[in-house]
């Protein structure tokens, strides 16, 4: 599958740094290389020429101060040549002042989040390829794990700073076309930035090992003209006011056993089923069953107080932001009776907003 | 010298008295040949014996640790998940890690360290025997509870073999308390064998052995006992803080209790960076034994040689940032660690410039021992050159945490210290056992293995490049070509490894033919004016070195 | 001449002592870790079992072996040469146990001079204070945790500066009964070690008092990194100062034993540099964890 990504060589990548980072890389590939071969030539040249089977005799020098000193400050000069140009496009990029948007990027267990300080936009960014192509049932497609369901958008030609932080473990921002690879440490905020050049779709991954999906923990950028940006925005935030509507109005609604099970199915599916399995019965000794497990079949506060509020020192997350009541009042259901679990209990939004809020 | 001989000022025993009882109890002890069954082994005090049960070890280990491997190809073979879960994917590539690091290669060098050491400096034996023994056989326990732990509930350590925190504190499974042990374990044993290493250099060397006389593999081993000293206690505090952060409540590693998950590996990589350069300090020493010999001319620059071991030593306690450049250290920090690591590409070139000038206008001749020493010049300078390339920071960003990495470290590591390991022990081997090894599967074993080391670590320089993260059991489409090769060149370098395997076994059946006590004409130094095969007790009365 | 002077080295032969002592330092960390894990996880096992076999065996080849070291020693079997691997042996040892406190001083420098100002918002971190915690403010010792736990200073007045004195005084103590020993004043040897373990004994028991009384103010193990590095520091500090106590005991036995020569006595001068190396702990400690 021709994926249109070189498989070869580093990406020149879309904003300026990125450009000098990749003449700097290919810089550093000559010298090394023009090193490489004139070490070798010597060697080679001896392999050849002074070996016993042609009766070369062994010559008896072992030391020479004029030849060693040369080649201790040879190399020297060679590095300073070197490190002067990387210094500079070091001190660029870690100048984040003076940004035109801000975006604060939260890592976890295994998806990204996205926050857009200066509007009313914020929300999660998962792997979007279907479990069918990883487990080699469907054909894979062209973006095969680069994929994710709500890329973040950002505008061309502006200043974009990122505030990198995570919720658990270090995850790593990475986004090969604009030369930023940033840890994201649980508990700091680390800063990088950017300023795209041309419009496009950027594809990158996290960057350090964060357990078990970090393989599928993929980033995906879309840079839009300014003017197509500043349309997203406004769009976004329509929705975000509109899905708050829509909650309100399903707090007061009741939903049936069936509509519940089958979003309840749906939510586990993309959210849960990573970590505590499809079949709902975990992985010993790392992430607890929830079949047959007493949380779900008896304490139905607690059952929804550990979803909306995470557990902390483990790896389970507070999803109250990634999921709305509605949702969340679905994947308790599901969980209260898929698997043999058969509770039969009803749980609907309002009773996520109780236990949130503490009102009925 | 006159550490080594002088008695006088010491003054502890009349003279007579002290060699009186000694010889006494020495005959009893000494003048029998080697003990015979199990408890040879078990309750050993020779330096060679240990030093034998040492390679041993680190050879299965290597097999051990070569098999994870395997599983890990063989699971990136193709894109798509085939034979294995994520969980177990990151547990096979830990303990692969973890495994080759601390169980193959290190254990190795001491082995190689025990064996020769004494041979080299005309001692018989190494300064603490007993202590010897110990430092040995605690390993293959250390090794016991950590691959046992992988049949835990929840699994044994999936962390990587940096174990960062907090993924190997509050998110990891329970069983990281004997990871832990198990590494605290390690720890001791090379703390041992190092003091060992340490005290038989300063303390045991034969009358007229003066520092500057003493081979270059006798001096990169006393640097890199040095160092072993320094930053082991230094990895056995991070494992120990691990364990409180997770099971004690302690927030080291934790922001929520002023602590900080990066100072976890501030900690790891002052131990981290210092331990990669104690895997190729003794390579170093036996490419300058081998080198010379082969091209039947003394080492050039042997004195550059020890003070340029010395400077990469030194260099290597403040260059540890450079594992760490994405962790959003300042600006000041990124430049003076870029800095200094580049720093250490200049003694490590007057090595090999050194090395180099040796073979010039030598009478070279191709022994095995020979082509795998050039081999590793060649190889391990591939890899030193995208270790430089890593440490320029703004290029790290890219290169950081791929492939790109993976094929240098392979490269210093597998052609690096593997193959100065392989150049070791056919170097020695005839000494070990008196007879000549079969050259014709040894040619076998290295042509194969040294094609097939670089289709298996070549294209990941590409692969890094183009955008392959690390540690993942799965990727994107445009990596498969190149995956498949790589996987392909893996297999086929595993099973290299068995020719060699063979090739030991038949060795050790002292099959093949006798050899003299020089071995290779060329050879210099204490250790060929001794018979071959070496006599479980050599140097006891001490030679003269002139 | 140089062949003349050269000793005959002594090579121990077989010994099943070294075997021994990784048996048991295999129970010990296999019984550790399950120990670790059944205690705080409130499992049943026999973690705790498999630790105390192993700290019982690792008895057992300590006594067997330094008795062979001690006959073989009395026998006179051993020479000067040996003596100095020992004494190298020592101080190498020494230098090992140095760098692992060094890690956790590092440890407390870090959190002292970067990672709780960072949180506070200093260096490249203003967002971190900003946006992921407002109210947290930078101050040492941080009484005040990031996450809202709170815990309370231990002064350096009274208890501490009185253990201070108390190690101080047993170094000089072990001082004089080292140089009496070289004198070959027995009696003398005797006060002096006695004193030294009485003191060494009084300090470990002040330390336990101390223990209790942080934890009825509130400053413990879990709160926060200044509980963290105060605990750990003091604590590993704690157990070496127990074995070296230990040692002392020992070399009191053995002198009364009448061991030891003026000349000769590797094991009490080894023991002596090690006190002598936990009380120079001791000093930085109560330097950099109690009065800064
Ligand atoms: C034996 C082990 C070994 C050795 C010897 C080295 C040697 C070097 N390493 Fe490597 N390194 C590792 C093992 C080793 N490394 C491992 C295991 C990791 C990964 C750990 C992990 O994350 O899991 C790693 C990672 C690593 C990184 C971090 C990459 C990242 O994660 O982003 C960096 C960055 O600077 C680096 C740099 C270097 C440098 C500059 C050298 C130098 O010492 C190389 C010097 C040699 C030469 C330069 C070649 C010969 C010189 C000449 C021919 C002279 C002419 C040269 C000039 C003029 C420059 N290494
Ligand atoms: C000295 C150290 C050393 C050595 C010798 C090796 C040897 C090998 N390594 Fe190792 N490797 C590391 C140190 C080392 N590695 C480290 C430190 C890491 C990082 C871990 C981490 O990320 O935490 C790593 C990571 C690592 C990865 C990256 C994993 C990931 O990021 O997901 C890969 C992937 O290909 C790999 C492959 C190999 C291969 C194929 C070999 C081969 O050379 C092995 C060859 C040997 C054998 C194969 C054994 C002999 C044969 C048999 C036992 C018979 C069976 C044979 C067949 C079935 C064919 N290694
Ligand atoms: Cu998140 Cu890797
Ligand atoms: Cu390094």
């Amino acid at each position: 599958i021709d994926t249109g990504r070189s498989n070869l060589n580093m990406r020149p990548g879309v904003s300026g740094i990125s450009n000098q980072v990749y003449d700097l890389h290919m810089l550093m590939f000559y010298v090394c290389i023009a090193i490489g071969v004139v070490v070798f030539t010597f060697m080679f040249y001896s392999m050849v020429v002074h070996r016993k089977s042609k009766g070369a005799k062994a010559a008896n020098f072992h030391e020479n101060l004029t030849v060693e000193v040369v080649w201790t400050i040879v190399p020297f000069v060679i590095l300073i040549f070197m490190a002067v140009p990387a210094a500079y496009t070091l001190i660029d990029m870690e100048d984040v002042s003076k940004p035109d948007v801000t975006v604060l990027v939260t890592g976890s267990q295994w998806k990204w989040h996205y926050k857009y300080m200066d509007n009313d936009v914020e929300y999660f960014s998962v792997l979007a390829t279907e479990q069918g192509q990883i487990r080699n049932q469907l054909t894979k497609t062209q973006n095969y794990l680069l994929e994710v369901d709500r890329p973040l958008v950002i505008p061309t030609g502006k200043k974009i700073r990122f505030l990198i932080t995570s919720d658990d473990v270090i995850h790593s921002w990475w986004m090969p076309d604009f030369a930023i690879k940033k840890d994201a440490n649980p508990g700091f905020i680390n800063e990088a930035w950017t300023n795209v050049n041309s419009p496009g779709v950027y594809r990158g991954q996290c960057a350090e090992l964060c357990g078990k999906d970090h393989g599928f923990m993929p980033i995906v950028v879309v840079a839009k003209e300014p003017a197509q940006y500043d349309a997203w925005v406004a769009e976004q935030e329509a929705i975000a006011q509109r899905a708050r509507d829509e909650e309100q109005r399903l707090l007061s609604m009741n939903m049936s056993m069936d509509e519940l099970m089958s979003q309840g199915e749906k939510v586990y599916g993309a959210v849960c089923a990573a970590c505590h399995m499809p079949n709902g019965e975990g992985l010993p000794g790392v992430f607890p069953a929830l079949k047959g497990s007493a949380l779900a079949l008896e304490d139905i506060p607690g059952h929804i107080r550990i979803i909306v509020e995470g557990s902390p020192g483990t790896s389970m997350a507070s999803f109250a932001k990634q999921l709305t009541m509605s949702e969340i009042a679905a994947v308790v259901t599901y969980e209260r009776n898929a698997w043999g679990n058969d509770t039969g209990d009803i749980v609907q939004a309002k009773d996520i907003n109780a236990i949130m809020y503490g009102k009925e | 010298m006159v550490s080594t001989t002088d008695t006088t000022h010491s003054g502890d025993h009349d003279a007579d008295t002290q060699d009186h009882v000694a010889s006494d109890h020495i005959d009893d002890h000494h003048h029998h040949e080697a003990p015979y069954g199990i408890s040879r082994w078990l309750l050993t005090t020779n330096h060679k014996d240990i030093g034998t049960l040492y390679l041993w070890f680190a050879f299965i280990m290597f097999l051990v640790g070569g098999a994870m491997a395997m599983v890990i190809r063989a699971e990136l073979f193709q894109p798509g998940l085939q034979i294995v879960e994520p969980n177990f994917f990151n547990q096979m590539t830990t303990v692969h890690g973890l495994i080759m690091v601390f169980g193959a290669v290190m254990p190795a060098f001491t082995g190689l360290a025990n064996w020769m050491i004494p041979l080299m400096i005309g001692a018989p034996d190494m300064a603490l025997p007993r202590m010897n023994n110990w430092s040995f056989w605690i390993l293959p326990f250390a090794f016991l509870i950590l691959l046992s732990s992988l049949f835990m509930e929840g699994g044994g350590p999936a962390f990587g073999w940096t174990f960062y925190a907090p993924l190997s504190t509050t998110y990891s499974s329970d069983s990281t308390a004997l990871f832990v042990f198990s590494v605290h374990i390690m720890g001791i044993s090379s703390i041992m064998g190092a003091i060992n290493v340490i005290v038989t250099i300063f303390n045991m060397r034969a009358p007229g052995m003066t520092y500057m006389k003493m081979p270059l593999f006798v001096w990169t081993w006393l640097i890199t006992a040095f160092l072993l000293i320094a930053v082991m206690p230094v990895l056995a505090a991070a494992v120990t803080m691990v364990l409180t952060d997770k099971f004690f409540g302690t927030s080291f590693f934790d922001a929520a209790g002023g602590g900080d998950p990066v100072l976890f590996q501030h900690i790891f990589w002052f131990f981290g960076h210092p331990e990669v350069y104690i895997m190729i300090l003794p390579a170093f020493g036996i490419i300058s034994q081998i080198v010379p010999t082969f091209s039947r001319k003394k080492l050039f620059g042997y004195a550059s040689m020890v003070y340029a071991t010395g400077a990469i030593a030194l260099l290597s306690f403040i260059v540890w940032g450079h594992h760490m450049f994405t962790t959003g250290m300042p600006v000041e920090y990124e430049i003076f660690f870029m800095f200094a690591t580049m720093l250490v590409s200049v003694p490590t070139g007057v090595k090999v410039f050194n090395w180099v000038a040796t073979m010039w206008r030598g009478s070279i001749s191709f022994e095995i021992p020979m082509m795998f020493a050039i081999a590793f010049i060649v190889l391990f300078t591939i890899g030193g050159l995208s270790g430089l390339m890593l440490a320029i920071v703004p290029a790290d960003f890219q290169y950081h945490d791929t492939y790109f990495v993976v094929a240098h470290f392979h490269y210093v590591l597998v052609t690096g210290a593997i193959f100065s390991i392989m150049a070791a022990v056919y170097y020695w081997l005839p000494k070990w056992t008196g007879k000549m090894f079969d050259i014709t599967l040894a040619k076998w074993h290295f042509w194969c293995s040294l094609v097939s080391v670089n289709v298996l670590f070549f294209p990941m320089h590409f692969v890094g490049l183009a955008g392959m993260p690390r540690r993942i059991p799965d990727y994107a489409l445009q990596f498969a070509d190149f995956n498949k090769w790589i996987s392909v060149g893996g297999f086929a370098f595993g099973l290299s490894q068995l020719i060699f395997l063979a090739l030991i076994i038949k060795a050790c059946r002292h099959q093949g033919e006798s050899v003299s006590s020089q071995v290779w004409d060329g050879a210099e130094g204490l250790e060929w004016e001794i018979p071959s095969p070496a006599p479980y007790h050599t140097f006891e009365t001490p030679p003269i070195v002139r | 001449m140089a062949e003349e002077e050269y000793q005959k080295y002594y090579v121990p032969a077989q010994s099943v002592w070294p075997i021994v002592g990784a048996v048991a330092l295999f129970l010990i960390a296999v019984g550790a870790g399950n120990f670790i894990i059944e205690s705080t996880r409130d499992k049943d096992g026999y973690g705790a079992y498999t630790l105390i076999a192993g700290l019982g065996l690792l008895l057992v080849m300590i006594v067997g072996w330094f008795k062979n070291q001690i006959d073989e020693s009395m026998s006179g079997l051993y020479s000067a040469q040996l003596g100095r691997s020992y004494r190298q042996g020592m101080a190498w040892f020494i230098f090992s146990e140095v760098m692992f406190f060094a890690a956790f001083f590092g440890a407390l420098f870090y959190a002292r001079t970067i990672s709780v100002p960072w949180l506070g918002g200093a260096s490249n971190n203003a967002m971190t204070n900003e946006v992921l915690w407002p109210t947290f403010e930078a101050v040492w010792p941080l009484l005040t945790t990031p996450g809202g736990d709170t815990s309370t200073q231990m002064g350096w007045f009274g208890l501490p500066l009185a253990n201070t004195i108390i190690l101080l005084i047993s170094s000089v103590t072990l001082h004089y009964a080292h140089t009496s020993l070289e004198t070959d004043k027995r009696n003398s040897v005797k006060i002096c070690l006695g004193l030294t373990i009485l003191l060494g004994v009084i300090f470990l028991g002040l330390q336990g008092y101390e223990y209790i009384h942080a934890y009825d103010i509130g400053l413990t193990l879990d709160s926060g990194v200044y509980g963290n590095t105060f605990f750990l520091l003091t604590g590993f500090h704690g157990l070496h100062v127990t074995l070296g106590t230990v040692i002392l005991m020992v070399l009191f036995f053995r002198v009364v034993w009448g061991h030891f020569t003026p000349k000769e006595h590797f094991a009490f001068q080894a023991g002596a540099w090690y006190w002598h190396f936990v009380d120079v702990v001791w000093v930085m400690l109560f330097f950099f964890v109690y009065i800064l």
